[in-house]
């Protein structure tokens, strides 16, 4: 057997002995991402069905004023309510969405033909309340519009007078580009569990290796230190590639149990894709292990390695953030950059989108090249003189 | 036979290591004596290509280990300063990864970790894992896997350090009879009794240099004492450092 493959062998032996290892790796680690994302999916799904189905309470202050337009409304289902003492107070503190004030003036300027200012109280910031704002919003602009149009009918002018431009909203999302919207963390979370998933190892392998002080027999056997540190980086790459295998195969099994069709959306997360998401994701690993062990050699100490293998986990969360808050459109050279790439076809494979031939192997061919030079490095570091030296 | 000509090593402003030269014999215990901090562990570092000297030349059985470093490892047994273990590995497995990662073939390697474990009479730990060895239990397990590949020179790094007085009296016996099969054996050591009780040939280092070297019967002489260790501390020029 060549030396790396009796490396490889041992570590991972014995670190399937350890059970923190296997649970932290296998378990919290794989899971997560499952888990995280079922919660969010049925938050939102919850949250958006109630919004839609439950009937808009509104609270008035000077209903007396417009007595036809809550009339109106009452038949539209709204269930006009008492208005609280302070509204502005109630708004602030969130026990209201939103509340709408009828001025006293109101029915004079109606009278008089002038536009009839009605006040919405909100706080545009909360989010929780949008939809009720949107709701209400609509509801009062189509009062508005029913009165214009009965006003002009009165004159003998056809309402069309007065809308020479119509908006035709063609929406060119496809029900899985909408829960591609939902999905948009899924590529953080894979990545996340490739880079995780071979944290404790490498770790371990390296750093840990020194610290218990077999690090310096183990070099003095007859094989090469680049050797060595391949077999460490390939068992860091194997339980990297098993984690999100699991990750992986925990989407697929937990996808179908929530019912995203209920509002609208399709989400494409099933054996193929997956299968797919598997071979774009997985050059990431070498990638990830290369880092990792670069870091747990370069480091002092055990302590020290674990604390930037930590942050080295955060890394591949900078292009998903960057995408998620300044969403841009994407370019072919994006493609060459791992992962950004990873970001994209993540994204297009669970959109139900597709990726080019030439996107993925860009991507791939891409991570691969840099994932060989950082092992490169690592090799490097491997062959300093007080690699092995603890004390 | 390892040969050491004018070695030296400086980490910064210190050095560690200032010309070294000696040579250990097959069928020989040779000592390297010296208080702590004298240079034994680096010269020994040197020896087994852990560290690169900045000067001097090192034979293993002929072999230049500038120009093959794995072809002298190959003929090399070492017990570190450094001797940790696998704790999720039992004491068996310690040793076969080692034989592995020489390249025996899984025939010669059962044999020869059989004959090993039976040799240091740790036949009763072979199969537990190693986390919660003694001292002297993880000190046998850790040379039974320097000596798997049956090599012809054995370097051990203080040896008996932390071992109580059964295990270090085991150890002594073991070396003995590593030196009656023939091999050349190295050790250092900062304990004066141990070495005057073992060893055929004694170098004694004191700051990074060689003060002295030769036969016990020698050094007695050079110092003009006949206890060996007045000697050393004569040799040496304190005690400092050194045990009895």
């Amino acid at each position: 057997m060549s030396p790396w493959k009796v490396v490889f062998w041992k570590e991972v032996r014995e670190n399937a002995r350890d059970k923190r290892t296997m649970f932290s790796t296998f378990v919290l680690g794989t899971l997560m991402g499952p888990v995280l994302f079922a919660v969010l999916i049925s938050l939102v799904i919850s949250v958006q069905l109630e919004r839609a189905e439950k009937p808009l309470e509104l609270p008035v202050i000077g209903a007396e004023h417009a007595p036809n337009l809550i009339a109106w409304m009452k038949t539209r289902g709204v269930v006009i309510e008492e208005a609280p003492a302070d509204p502005e107070a109630a708004i602030r503190k969130r026990d209201e969405d939103a509340v709408l004030r009828v001025p006293a003036a109101y029915a004079e300027e109606w009278r008089a033909g002038q536009p009839a200012t009605l006040e919405l109280i909100v706080d545009r910031s909360q989010q929780k309340a949008e939809q009720t704002v949107r709701r209400v919003e609509q509801m009062i602009a189509e009062y508005s519009s029913l009165t214009a149009t009965q006003r002009l009918l009165v004159r003998g002018i056809s309402p069309q007078v007065v809308q020479p431009v119509l908006i035709a909203d063609v929406d060119q999302s496809t029900p899985q580009s909408r829960g591609g919207m939902l999905l948009a963390m899924l590529p953080y979370l894979l990545i996340l569990t490739v880079f995780a998933g071979g944290s404790y190892l490498a770790t371990d392998a390296t750093a840990g290796e020194r610290e218990r002080q077999s690090l310096e027999p183990l070099l003095v056997n007859p094989v090469g230190r680049g050797e060595i540190m391949a077999g460490k980086l390939l068992a860091t790459l194997a339980f990297a590639l098993a984690s999100l295998a699991i990750s992986l195969t925990a989407f697929a099994l937990s996808t179908p149990l929530f019912p995203v069709e209920k509002i609208g959306i399709v989400v494409k997360l099933g054996p193929a894709e997956c299968a797919q998401l598997f071979l774009l994701v997985a050059p990431l690993g070498l990638i990830g292990a290369g880092l990792l062990t670069t870091v747990s050699a370069y480091a002092k100490s055990f302590r020290e390695a674990q604390t930037y293998n930590t942050l080295l986990i955060l890394l591949p969360a900078i292009p998903s953030m960057l995408m998620a808050l300044n969403p841009v459109k994407p370019a072919d050279w994006m493609y060459a950059l791992p992962l950004l790439s990873h970001q994209l076809v993540i994204e297009q494979t669970v959109r139900g989108e597709g990726v080019a031939l030439w996107q993925a192997g860009l991507s791939i061919g891409t991570t691969l090249l840099v994932g060989l030079v950082i092992a490169f490095v690592a090799m490097r570091i491997y062959h300093r003189e007080h690699l092995a030296i603890s004390a | 036979m390892i040969e050491l000509s004018d070695l030296r090593k400086t980490f910064g402003a210190v050095k560690a290591v200032d010309g070294v030269s000696f040579t250990a014999r097959d069928g020989e215990i040779t000592g390297l004596l010296g208080p702590n901090g004298a240079g034994k562990t680096t010269t020994l570092r040197m020896l087994y290509t852990l560290m690169k000297p900045e000067t001097g030349h090192i034979r293993v059985d002929g072999i230049d280990i500038a120009s093959d470093p794995t072809g002298a490892r190959r003929r090399l047994g070492v017990l570190p300063d450094a001797r940790g273990l696998y704790k999720r590995l039992t004491a068996r497995e310690n040793i076969e990864y080692f034989g592995r990662l020489h390249g025996l073939d899984e025939g010669t390697l059962k044999a020869r970790t059989e004959a090993l474990i039976a040799a240091l009479g740790i036949a009763d730990i072979a199969e537990r894992r190693t986390e919660g060895f003694s001292n002297g239990q993880r000190v046998k397990t850790a040379i039974a896997r320097a000596l798997v590949h049956d090599p012809r020179n054995v370097l051990l790094d203080e040896p008996t350090n932390g071992l109580d007085v059964m295990a270090t009296r085991a150890l002594r016996q073991f070396m003995l009879k590593l030196r009656d099969e023939g091999r050349c054996v190295l050790f250092s050591s900062h304990i004066m009794q141990e070495v005057a009780a073992l060893c055929d040939r004694i170098v004694v280092i004191a700051r990074g240099r060689v003060v002295a070297q030769g036969t016990p019967d020698e050094l007695r002489r050079q110092a003009g004492d006949d206890n060996l260790e007045e000697a050393f501390v004569k040799i040496i020029g304190t005690e400092e450092g050194l045990s009895l």
